[in-house]
């Protein structure tokens, strides 16, 4: 018997893990897929940017192992939004790190409140900032409050922002640095970034924080770390009050392994369907599921975008991550500038971004032209060089009918039912961004873009934030787990992944998910 | 636009290759004493003569670049090797049947018309497709991937630090030059 055991090696299971180890406690995870050191990151970086590889393959997704279904009115393109394997999905994330506001956390931005405050999390962000090497500046006056500065120095803004500034005082809104998880100086032993250009999908460098170097760090300390070992189930004591065994498949052969805690970290769609997979005569409804919250309120944030051509040089596509950002209507979605109409009615938060990869990347636009030689050449020239864009975040209210089911007509590689995500985007989400392009063609228009596309209500899409489906909460009924992570029903089960999250804001949420990983490890160890 | 093994050895290095001072006499003793199929020179000579056609005019050294560059890739990597062989051989019979030559024996007019009727510029890129889409992946892109995410090839289209190559953190940052 193990003192702990992890399932899932992402962020949240590796941060509670390595935590864990460091208080002196035995801890084995449990990571579905694979290690990933095999094929080296370059080899995924050239996949990410060859048409012959399909973007699932970078990271080697789809298959049997990752079927699924997505039933709701919209679709879900699940296997593009995740990764399996030791770092999860901080492999092929953007590397965009901030802490929630006052005001998600309170509910008014959009409900529920959670049971727990900015200065209950406060002490885990910034120790969350510390493993993940966060870059960032103090210059936002929008952001919570900070007790010291960011661990590494912003990256400086990009020629495009310099553009954008002038025409973003004109119409009344404030910019400021974006922080990043990802090296602008050599730190923790990883490199400073080097500018390959493809962050998302892929770090070449290793300047991007990804959770497998926590998990190095972990083994380090004496964590055992099993790939390859899907868990199937859990199994509990006859009254269902604690967890007994995981159950889980390695080299063909099922296999259990016993703990005194056990810790879900595997994201919020595998966390609610292993529940779900658990149910049993205690649990008849899926494991810790008596509030019948389970896999409910699944939420993302939305994208809003819109770009067009300037008739100067843009200097696009040298990097891959954004550099300059607006968080002037995260709490007050509605308020006006001098140039901006005040909008009256229910609106969600949002943030607006200045990409520096608007517009094609000429290697990537090479290898799908129907020519080469000279008219090549001048197709990439001609297409390369103006384009420009802003995007923006839109935070989804958390809505009972989204949510994560069991598929019982399909199954996965090992017979399991697949998951079904039930997602619509609502009304409120499709206002909010008309209001965040109504902003964005502000600005672009005070710039002199020739607006050419706009990402709008009817042409969003998910941005891979999968929260919601063991809501947090301090009442039995109302959520799954409790303020501390643990779950309601089962004594020693606990999650630590963005499931947990009463609601998401807008702002993108794994260093929630690092800070809430590191509660969560303090609440298992006061537990042993 | 000169290129240079320079510029192949900055090409290589966003592809992973791990170089060494033997790269060149490894592959070369490797690939002509254990496999079937065209010889390592030959392939290098046909993406050589594939490049003079897919490359725009301006560049010169394509030579010496495409054969530093392509002998890092083929490198302890035996798959793509055959697919690359087994590629310039289809490529090879395809312009005998058509042209009385091997491709890279013929004038650089000939070599782009039979490329394109082939079908090669309008194929999808795919490893295990048809012959179009092998040439279009092994040969065509593999090249055209070469050129443009390397800082000599991105700069003839504007952008010095194209995506795939390590170029730092500062160009984003300066305004055009």
């Amino acid at each position: 018997m193990t003192d702990v055991c992890v399932v899932g090696a992402g962020p949240a299971g590796a941060l509670v893990a390595d935590r864990l180890a460091a208080d002196g406690h035995d801890v084995t995870i449990l990571e579905a897929g694979p290690r990933f050191d095999e094929t080296p990151d370059t080899e995924r970086m050239e996949r990410s940017i060859r048409p012959g590889h399909a973007p699932t393959e970078v990271w080697d997704m789809g298959g049997p192992r990752d079927a699924y279904s997505a039933s709701g009115p919209d679709f879900y393109p699940l296997n593009v939004a995740r990764v399996k394997g030791v770092g999860g999905t901080t492999n092929h994330w953007q590397g965009m790190v901030y802490r929630l506001h006052e005001a998600d956390l309170s509910g008014e931005n959009n409900a529920p409140a959670w049971p727990l405050s900015y200065d209950d999390l406060r002490p885990y962000y910034i120790e969350a900032e510390r493993a993940f090497g966060v870059a960032g500046a103090s210059d936002n006056p929008y952001a919570p409050p900070r007790e010291e500065p960011h661990p590494l120095p912003a990256f400086p803004p990009s020629h495009s922002d310099s553009l954008f500034a002038d025409a973003c005082e004109s119409v009344g809104v404030t910019t400021h640095a974006a922080p990043n998880a990802r090296n602008s100086e050599p730190y923790d032993d990883r490199a400073a970034c080097v500018g390959y250009g493809t962050c998302k999908p892929v770090c070449a460098s290793g300047a991007k924080y990804s959770a497998n170097h926590t998990v190095r760090q972990a083994e380090a300390k004496g964590v055992d770390l099993v790939t390859q070992a899907p868990v199937q189930r859990f199994e509990t004591d006859a009254a269902g009050e604690r967890v007994t065994r995981a159950v889980y498949v390695h080299d063909g052969a099922e296999r259990t392994i016993e703990a005194e805690q056990f810790v879900l970290a595997a994201g919020g769609v595998e966390i609610p369907r292993l529940l779900l997979l658990s149910a049993s005569d205690a649990h008849p409804d899926g494991l810790a599921n008596s509030s019948g919250l389970v896999g409910r309120y699944f939420h993302d944030h939305l994208f809003a975008g819109m770009g067009g051509t300037l008739d100067e040089p843009t200097r696009q596509n040298h990097v891959g991550f954004i550099t300059t950002e607006s968080h002037q209507f995260y709490d007050d979605p509605g308020a006006g500038t001098g140039e901006i109409p005040t909008r009256d009615g229910d609106l969600a938060p949002f943030k607006l971004e200045f990409l520096n990869y608007a517009g094609p990347s000429p290697v990537a636009m090479a290898l799908r032209e129907d020519t080469w030689g000279d008219e090549l050449r001048d197709r990439l020239a001609d297409a390369y060089g103006t384009h420009i864009a802003m995007g923006g975040l839109v935070g989804q209210p958390p809505l009972a009918r989204n949510r994560i089911t069991l598929d019982e007509s399909r199954t996965d590689n090992h017979g399991n039912p697949v998951p079904d995500v039930v997602w619509e985007v609502d009304e409120k989400t499709r206002r909010t961004i008309e209001r965040a392009n109504e902003i964005q063609c502000a600005i672009l228009e005070a710039l002199g873009v020739d607006i050419e596309w706009t990402a709008g209500p009817e042409d969003t899409g998910p941005a891979y934030h999968h929260m919601g489906t063991t809501r947090m909460s301090r009442d039995p009924d109302a959520g799954v787990v409790r303020p501390d992570c643990r779950t309601h029903d089962v004594g020693n089960l606990w999650v630590a992944s963005s499931s947990v999250f009463p609601n998401g804001g807008a702002l993108n949420p794994t260093l929630t998910i690092g800070a809430l990983a590191l509660l969560c490890a303090d609440g298992v160890d006061a537990s042993l | 636009m000169e290129l240079t093994r320079r510029d192949a050895l900055a090409a290589l290095s966003g592809t992973g290759i791990a170089l060494g001072s033997g790269v060149a006499a490894l592959s070369r003793e490797s690939v002509d004493a254990n496999e079937a199929g065209p010889s390592l020179d030959h392939t290098l000579a046909t993406l050589t003569a594939a490049a003079e056609v897919v490359y725009p005019n301006e560049v010169e050294g394509i030579e010496a670049f495409v054969e530093s560059y392509s002998l890092g890739r083929v490198e302890g990597r035996e798959g793509y090797l055959a697919g690359l062989r087994d590629a310039v051989a289809g490529l090879d019979e395809t312009a005998l049947s058509w042209e009385d030559a091997r491709f890279a024996a013929l004038a650089a007019d000939r070599r782009d018309t039979v490329l394109r009727q082939l079908g090669v510029h309008t194929a999808d890129e795919d490893p295990d497709g048809t012959l179009a889409e092998r040439i279009r992946y092994y040969v065509v892109n593999e090249l055209l991937y070469a050129l443009y995410a390397s800082p000599t090839g991105g700069e003839l289209v504007g952008i010095e630090n194209p995506q795939g190559h390590p170029g730092g953190v500062a160009s984003y940052q300066r305004g055009p030059r």
